[in-house]
């Protein structure tokens, strides 16, 4: 019962809009604007075959391959900047002006530096996904709380315990906060980096389309992204819960009081 | 020890010291200087005084007299500008293996992603305690406290006094020679601080543990403790070293309504007034060179 009403508000809205969809394209003659039944068509036809190793997998395979980089050096930087203070002391301006540079202008700089390749491509999106983590461990790291580091002292608890059992859990919420916004960050870059020079994977494949004036198929590619954003909203999701029940609990308890 | 801001007066050490090598933790000539923006100040100015092995002295002064202060070098949390803090004979230049402290702010000193179990375990899980012995440490601690039903629970989803049980727990599991406790029920309500007092004055027999207790309320310090140290304000010295004779089983009723209880409270409340007022202590007059016997 309790999974029905669940579904249900998973399913409710998207249908809604799906009938709206439906009904104003009715009669619809725009070529650009595509009827839901076409769309749907266009998507089966051009998704469910050779496409989805050609193309889907490979950007997918890229995305992942980048942002759990991204993820990787992200924590491990951040955990080193957080504990160290020179370090840390060092390093801030010069992050704060990595991060502002808009990652897609990398883009054909990295494309002469490494040429049109997967690694490009990954690097690209590391660049990008990199900093929301790096910056939220940093944070989280400095944060920890001084009775709690005391107490972790005091029972000789140093090194890789004290990083196991006391920083990365503490810095636990900040640094999925830096990972949420990681992902979204990473969809983008996936698409942008396969934008400008590429044979293959989604954004080449959309850009395609939309060049020979394959417009049904066009946005049946957008509604692939669309999908693999709503798949990774999920994963994570579903991870945080279980990374951080304790803190989920922890706040619940503190909102009652 | 020269002062420089008031020469003439330093005070002596008046806390009891120890011949030789009786003493668990000697604290000697301490002095603690925090170098600020705006200046140094002087937390605590000379403190010497010996804990013999399974006593249970406390530590009570006016607020602002440098307790946690004292405390942190102790602890090896912080070094002292001057002076030395031995453990068994061992000068502390961090947290010794066999110290452990439980801290005022039980909500900030408990892992919150941790059960209550994992919480008492951890200490020994990293000291490479097999697992029998530590399941056996972690049960016995549990029970001792009285919270072997909520193993599985989480810190924040006790009340204030459990928490507090089981950082008590994790500090006993540990098997510590010398047990720290800086103002540990300040921050619970009376009726459960009553236990909780109770509940350390039954551990502390049981284990034969050496415990420094810091509190600022008098009748904490008189019900607990077989001394109290009592500090003046800051910068602190020992303003008396107090035995205090009541019977060894105490209870919250007939141990509160003793005369001697009453006597004993109302000179240490006297000696705080003296401390606040700013009062140099009985023994301050003697020069440093001398180390105080104890002014009780």
């Amino acid at each position: 019962m309790r999974f029905l009403k669940t579904l249900g508000y998973l399913l409710a809205l998207p249908l809604i809009l799906v009938a709206i969809w439906w009904a104003s394209t009715l009669g619809e003659t725009n070529f650009f604007v595509p009827t839901p039944a076409l769309l749907a068509e266009a998507f089966a036809e051009t998704w469910f075959g050779e496409r989805i190793f050609s193309d889907v997998l490979p950007s997918i395979g890229r995305l992942v391959v980048g942002v759990a980089s991204a993820i990787i050096i992200g924590i491990v930087a951040g955990l080193l900047i957080g504990s160290v203070k020179w370090l840390r002391d060092l390093t801030e301006p010069v992050l704060e002006f990595f991060r502002a540079i808009p990652p897609p202008v990398l883009v054909p700089v990295l494309m002469l530096l490494m040429g049109i390749t997967d690694g490009m491509k990954v690097a690209v999106i590391i660049s990008g996904c990199v900093w929301p983590v790096l910056l939220n461990t940093i944070e989280g790291v400095r944060a920890i709380d001084g009775v709690l580091s005391d107490s972790a002292h005091t029972y000789g608890i140093h090194g890789w315990a004290r990083i196991k059992y006391l920083v990365l859990p503490s810095a636990g919420p900040q640094i999925m906060a830096g990972i949420r916004q990681c992902l979204s960050i990473g969809l983008i870059l996936m698409v942008i980096s396969e934008m400008f020079a590429s044979s293959s994977g989604l954004g080449f494949t959309i850009v395609q389309f939309q060049r020979s004036f394959a417009i049904p198929e066009m946005w049946s590619g957008i509604v692939v992204l669309g999908l693999i954003g709503v798949a990774l909203s999920f994963i994570f999701q579903w991870t945080e819960r279980r990374v951080l029940r304790w803190y989920h609990g922890l706040r619940e308890v503190e909102n009652a009081v | 020890m020269q002062s420089e801001t008031t020469p003439g007066t330093t005070p002596a050490p008046a806390g009891k010291t120890l011949p030789g090598n009786e003493a668990m933790l000697s604290v000697r000539n301490l002095k603690k200087v925090y170098k600020t923006d705006g200046g140094d100040i002087e937390a605590v100015r000379n403190l010497t005084f010996d804990l013999k092995a399974g006593e249970l002295a406390c530590l009570v002064g006016p607020s602002g007299s440098g307790k946690t202060t004292l405390l942190k070098c102790i602890s090896g949390l912080m070094a002292p500008t001057e002076g030395e803090v031995l453990l068994n004979g061992t000068p502390v230049s961090g947290p010794p293996k066999k110290m452990a402290v439980v801290f005022q702010e039980y909500g900030r000193s408990l892992f919150p992603w941790m059960r209550v179990r994992e919480n008492v375990e951890l200490p020994l899980k990293n000291q490479g305690v097999p697992r029998a012995e530590r399941d056996k440490l972690v049960d016995d601690a549990l029970e001792a406290v009285g919270l072997s039903h909520v193993p599985q629970s989480y810190p924040w989803q006790l009340s204030g006094g459990m928490q507090q049980r089981v950082a008590i727990a994790r500090a006993v599991a540990y098997q510590p020679e010398v047990l720290l406790m800086d103002e540990p029920f300040a921050a619970v309500d009376a009726q459960t601080r009553a236990d909780l007092e109770d509940l350390i004055r039954t551990v502390w027999r049981k284990l034969g543990v050496t415990v420094l207790f810091v509190t600022h309320d008098i009748d904490e310090s008189v019900y607990l403790g077989e001394r109290v140290i009592i500090l003046s304000s800051s910068p602190t010295v020992i303003q008396e070293d107090l035995t205090i004779d009541l019977p060894d089983e105490r209870d919250q009723l007939n141990t509160r309504s003793l005369p001697r209880f009453t006597e004993l409270r109302h000179h240490v409340y006297e000696q705080i007034q003296l401390a606040k007022q700013g009062h140099s202590p009985a023994a301050a007059v003697q020069t440093d060179s001398s180390a105080g016997s104890g002014a009780a």
